[in-house]
C-alpha cells in the first residue's frame, strides 16, 4: 500500500487491513431456457475468478465485449448472485439477501447509459434520490447533495434539467448520485462508452479525483486503454477468466500477449513497441506521451543525434 | 412537430408560484377548473381570465409557451364550438336550409371555447411551474388516505414521475428513428390516413423495444441506488406549509368568493 492510500484511508476512517472486495472462485452461468422452461444451453460468463481489491485502490478491468467484465461488476452490487464461489463486499457475503441494501450502499454502481440511470428531472433531486431511499434525514440529504455535486464539479448545474446537459455532465451527475450515498467503493461499468472524447476525459478526471481526494475505492470497467494508465492495478479478462493482472506498467509491458488477445495498448506504448521491434532500444512499459518523449530524448542523447538519418 | 407538445413540461424559473407547495398548486388548479363551470356570465369569465393572467405574470413563464400548449387541443375546440353553434335549440338568428344558428348556440359555444382555453392554460401553468417530482409528491400526499384501502399510491406517483421524465427522451428517440428511416427512403408524408398510420408501425416497433430496454436499465439503476418502494423513504424536499402557502389559499378563497359574488350580482341585474 502506498503512503497516499494510507493517508486517504485514515482521513476517511477506513480499516485498511480489510479488503474492500474479495472474490473467490467466482463462477457465473447464464442459462438459456426453451419455451417449456428446460435448460437449452448454459453459457459460462465468469469462470473461476479470484480477485482482491484493497480499500482506497483504483482498479481497472479491461476486456472485450463478452469477456465477463460487466458480469463481475454486477456481482459486486448484488444485482447478480454467484452460481459458484463467493463474493464479499466490505466483508459481507452477497448471498446474504437480508443485507443486500448494506451491500448496495457500500458499493455504488454507475452504468453505461447516463440517460437510463437519471430518475429525476432536476439535477439536485436526482442526486438526492439515493439518500432518500436510505432514509437519511432531510437536512443531511441537502448537505450530501451539495457535497457530492461539488465533488464532481457540477454544483452550478444543481437546478438544471438533466436533459439539457452533455453526456459527460450527465455521467458526472450519475456519479454524484452514487457519491451522495457515501459508498466506500464505486463500480463504474463502462461509464464512458457512450461519450465523446471530451466527455470521456471529464468523467475519468472526476473519478480519479474522487479516488485521490475522497479515498473512494474505484473499480473501473472499460475497453479504452488510455483510461487505465493511472490505475493502481489493471486486470485483463478474456472469455470469463482473468488472464493478466498487475500495475499498468507491468501489464502494458507485455504487448505481444495483449495483441494475441486482440486487445489494444495505449498509443505511446504501441509506438515504443513498434520502434523497439525496429531495433531502437526503448524501455518497456511506456504509458504516456510524456514518458515516451523523455525516453526517446534519452536515446537521442546517447547516440549523439547520429542514430537517425 | 413532435416538440410542440408542451403539456407536462417544466419551465425552470425562480418565482413565487414555482416555490409554492405543489399541494396548493394542485388543489388550486382543481378549484380553478371547477370555478370555470360555476358561472354563466361573460364578466365572470373576464375576471377568471384576468386572474389567470395575473398568475401567469407572477410565474414568469412566457405567455407564448402556454399558448403553444393550446395547439394540441385546437381540433377538439373546433368540434365543441361547431356542435354547440349548430345543434343548440332556441331563438333563431340565421337559417339556410337545415343549418340554423341560434342566439343560445352562439352563447354556449363562446362559453365552451372560453372554458376549454382557460382550463388548458390553467392546468398547464401548474405543470410549467411544478417539477414532475414535486407534482407526484403532492399527488402522493393528497391521495395518501387512499393507502388505507390498499391503493398503491407511492408506486403510482413514482410511475408518473418516471413517465414524465422519459417523455423528452422518447420524443428525441422517435425523431432519431424517423430520420434513420427517412434516410433509407421511408415515406411518412404522403398517402391517406390509413397509409400514414401504417407507415408509423416501423417507427413504433423499435421505439417499444428501446423503451423496454430503457425500463430494464432504469430498474437496475434504481435498485442499485437502494430503491425499495415507499417504506422507510425520507424526502429531500418534504412538503410543509409556510406563510406563502396560506397566503395562496387566501387569495384562492378571495377569488372564489369574488367571482361567485359577481355572478350573483350580474344575474340579478340581468334577470
Amino acid at each position: 500500500m502506498t503512503s497516499r492510500e494510507r493517508d486517504a484511508c485514515s482521513r476517511r476512517g477506513i480499516d485498511c487491513s480489510m479488503k474492500m472486495i474479495e472474490i473467490k472462485d467466482l463462477i457465473f452461468e447464464y442459462m438459456r431456457r426453451d419455451d417449456e422452461g428446460n435448460v437449452e444451453s448454459v453459457n459460462r460468463a465468469v469462470d473461476d475468478v479470484d480477485l482482491d481489491i484493497e480499500a482506497g485502490d483504483f482498479v481497472a478491468i479491461l476486456g472485450h465485449n463478452g469477456s465477463g467484465k460487466s458480469t463481475i461488476a454486477k456481482h459486486i452490487n448484488a444485482i447478480l448472485i454467484p452460481t459458484g464461489g463467493t463474493v464479499w463486499v466490505n466483508g459481507i457475503d452477497t448471498r446474504q439477501e437480508e443485507r443486500i441494501w448494506d451491500i448496495r450502499q457500500s458499493a455504488g454502481m454507475v452504468f453505461q447509459n447516463p440517460d437510463n440511470q437519471i430518475i429525476a428531472t432536476v439535477v439536485e433531486e436526482d442526486v438526492g434520490f439515493g439518500p432518500e431511499n436510505l432514509g437519511v434525514p432531510t437536512e443531511d440529504i441537502w448537505k450530501r447533495v451539495e457535497e457530492s455535486l461539488r465533488a464532481v464539479g457540477m454544483l452550478e448545474y444543481r437546478r438544471h434539467s438533466p436533459n439539457k446537459l452533455s453526456g459527460g455532465q450527465k455521467q458526472r451527475v450519475a456519479i454524484a448520485g452514487i457519491m451522495a450515498m457515501k459508498p466506500k467503493c464505486i463500480v463504474l461499468d463502462e461509464p464512458t462508452a457512450m461519450l465523446d472524447p471530451n466527455g470521456r476525459r471529464e468523467v475519468i478526471r472526476t473519478v480519479r479525483e474522487l479516488n485521490q481526494r475522497e479515498g473512494v475505492t474505484v473499480l473501473l470497467i472499460t475497453h479504452y486503454m488510455d483510461e487505465v494508465i493511472h490505475a493502481d492495478k489493471v486486470i485483463v479478462m478474456d472469455e470469463g477468466k482473468v488472464v493478466m493482472q498487475g500495475t499498468p506498467r507491468e501489464v502494458f509491458s507485455r504487448v505481444d500477449e495483449l495483441k494475441a488477445r486482440r486487445l489494444d495498448v495505449p498509443q505511446a506504448t504501441e509506438l515504443a513497441w513498434e520502434l523497439k521491434k525496429e531495433g531502437i532500444p526503448l524501455p518497456d512499459g511506456i504509458l504516456t506521451a510524456k514518458e515516451f518523449a523523455d525516453a526517446f530524448a534519452d536515446y537521442m542523447r546517447q547516440c549523439g543525434g547520429q542514430g537517425i538519418r | 412537430m413532435i416538440r410542440d407538445i408542451t403539456i407536462g413540461q417544466y419551465y425552470p424559473a425562480d418565482s413565487a408560484i414555482h416555490r409554492l407547495d405543489p399541494r396548493v398548486k394542485l388543489s388550486g388548479t382543481m378549484l380553478y377548473i371547477i370555478s370555470l363551470f360555476l358561472f354563466d356570465t361573460f364578466i365572470c369569465y373576464g375576471a377568471a381570465a384576468l386572474f389567470l393572467f395575473a398568475v401567469i405574470r407572477v410565474s414568469k413563464v412566457p405567455v407564448r409557451y402556454i399558448v403553444r400548449g393550446l395547439k394540441s387541443i385546437l381540433i377538439l375546440l373546433l368540434f365543441a364550438v361547431v356542435f354547440n353553434i349548430f345543434l343548440t335549440p332556441g331563438e333563431e338568428l340565421f337559417r339556410a336550409g337545415f343549418i340554423r344558428i341560434t342566439k343560445e348556440g352562439l352563447r354556449l359555444a363562446a362559453f365552451m371555447a372560453i372554458r376549454m382555453i382557460l382550463l388548458i392554460m390553467g392546468s398547464s401553468i401548474m405543470t410549467f411551474t411544478t417539477t414532475p417530482n414535486q407534482l407526484t409528491d403532492g399527488l402522493e400526499n393528497l391521495l395518501g388516505p387512499l393507502k388505507r384501502i390498499r391503493v398503491p399510491v407511492h408506486e403510482i406517483a413514482m410511475m408518473m414521475s418516471i413517465a414524465l421524465r422519459f417523455i423528452p427522451i422518447l420524443l428525441e428517440e422517435t425523431d432519431k428513428i424517423m430520420k434513420a428511416q427517412q434516410a433509407r427512403c421511408a415515406d411518412f408524408e404522403s398517402g391517406g390516413l390509413i397509409q400514414k398510420a401504417k407507415s408509423l408501425i416501423p417507427i413504433l416497433v423499435p421505439l417499444f423495444v428501446s423503451a423496454f430496454r430503457r425500463a430494464n436499465d432504469l430498474a437496475m439503476a434504481m435498485e442499485a441506488r437502494c430503491y425499495r418502494g415507499g417504506e422507510g423513504r425520507t424526502k429531500m424536499k418534504p412538503l410543509c406549509y409556510h406563510g406563502a402557502e396560506y397566503a395562496a389559499y387566501g387569495i384562492l378563497a378571495a377569488y372564489l368568493v369574488l367571482i361567485i359574488g359577481i355572478n350573483l350580482v350580474v344575474n340579478r341585474i340581468l334577470g
